[in-house]
């Protein structure tokens, strides 16, 4: 019954992570997309897009077998690390955002910088050699980090298909929203969501650091939970007293 | 003329050189210092509960140091 309980406490937690991870990619990938398709046409757009798929797809045949067949305390170690080097870089932007000392990540900038950039193009040819590179570079670079995230919190775990399942889900669900709303993805809490995916890196990263370096956690795998509450609460102390010294030295300054 | 090979590697470190380190080398250089000192305190002095606090405590305050330096920075 204990031994249930936190399978399913940390198949919840793992599914969150990759879940809100893929959503936050998938917004800034679709926003990309959707602009290039809007002012340059929609083939070179999914042209584009497909070929980052599969491109997508076959590193993750090339490294998902290699991974789950990787000794699994060295594993734990080096996705730890990465994990937590990851995610300390997302908790420390999202904070930044959060305070104020950073500018928030706006959709609709980037759709109205996107388009910018591919209405200077003058030139439109059968094939949109620009238009087929921006929607690649797009999906291809935020797939990228959907694929470390899904494999390295997939194969650690040891649900590297519960975690692809829940990858091919949010990719699904925010590409219908994203179609559906078309140009309010700007909407979305994206800095919210990305202090969320990065308070679950950090914990995930945390935890198979400690894991690989033979640390015995108490109630193990439960423990995950524990840290996403710790983080979570770490995340909102720093963001209140980022904002209230910087709120002070600006009111001290002439 | 660098080889295609060439490119690939180098394209392949400056991908992983920028998603590690990018511009917050010191997140990059003190999660492998904590991860070495726990290491050691585990394996060489036999403290293998040691990680359960030095662990989440050491993540903690890269995560601290790293937003109050970027804070400075816009001063």
């Amino acid at each position: 019954m204990i031994i249930g309980a936190t399978v399913t406490t940390s198949a919840v937690v793992l599914v969150g992570a990759v879940f809100l991870a893929c959503a936050v990619e998938m917004v800034e990938a679709l926003t990309i997309v959707l602009a290039v398709g809007h002012t340059r046409g929609w083939r070179s757009a999914f042209e584009g897009t497909g070929v980052a798929l599969v491109a997508l797809a076959a590193l993750v045949a090339v490294l998902g077998p290699a991974l789950v067949h990787a000794p699994l305390s060295v594993l734990r170690l080096v996705v730890g690390g990465v994990l937590l080097i990851f995610g300390t870089q997302w908790l420390r932007k999202a904070i930044l955002r959060a305070s104020g000392l950073k500018a928030l990540h706006d959709e609709d900038e980037i759709y109205r910088e996107t388009v910018a950039e591919l209405e200077a193009v003058a030139t439109r040819p059968d094939r949109d050699r620009i238009a087929f590179a921006m929607a690649f570079k797009g999906v291809f670079l935020e797939g990228l980090e959907v694929v470390i995230a899904v494999l390295t919190l997939g194969t650690s775990a040891h649900r590297l298909g519960l975690a692809a399942a829940t990858a091919g889900v949010a990719i699904v669900a925010v590409g219908i929203v994203g179609v559906i709303v078309a140009k309010q993805l700007s909407s979305v809490p994206e800095n919210l969501m990305k202090m969320g995916v990065g308070v679950m890196l950090v914990s995930f990263g945390t935890f198979w650091t400690g894991e690989g370096l033979k640390v015995s956690w108490p109630g193990s795998d439960a423990f995950i939970l524990f840290f996403v509450v710790f983080y979570a609460l770490v995340c909102v102390a720093l963001i209140s007293t980022t904002r209230a010294s910087s709120s002070a030295s600006l009111s001290v300054a002439p | 003329m660098m080889t295609w090979l060439g490119r690939v590697v180098k394209g392949f470190g400056r991908f992983w050189w920028d998603f590690l380190v990018g511009d917050t080398p010191e997140i990059f250089v003190a999660i492998v210092l904590t991860i070495g000192l726990i290491a050691l305190v585990s394996d060489a002095a036999g403290w293998h509960r040691a990680g359960v606090v030095l662990l989440p405590l050491l993540a903690t305050t890269t995560l601290v140091v790293s937003v109050k330096r970027a804070q400075r920075a816009k001063r």
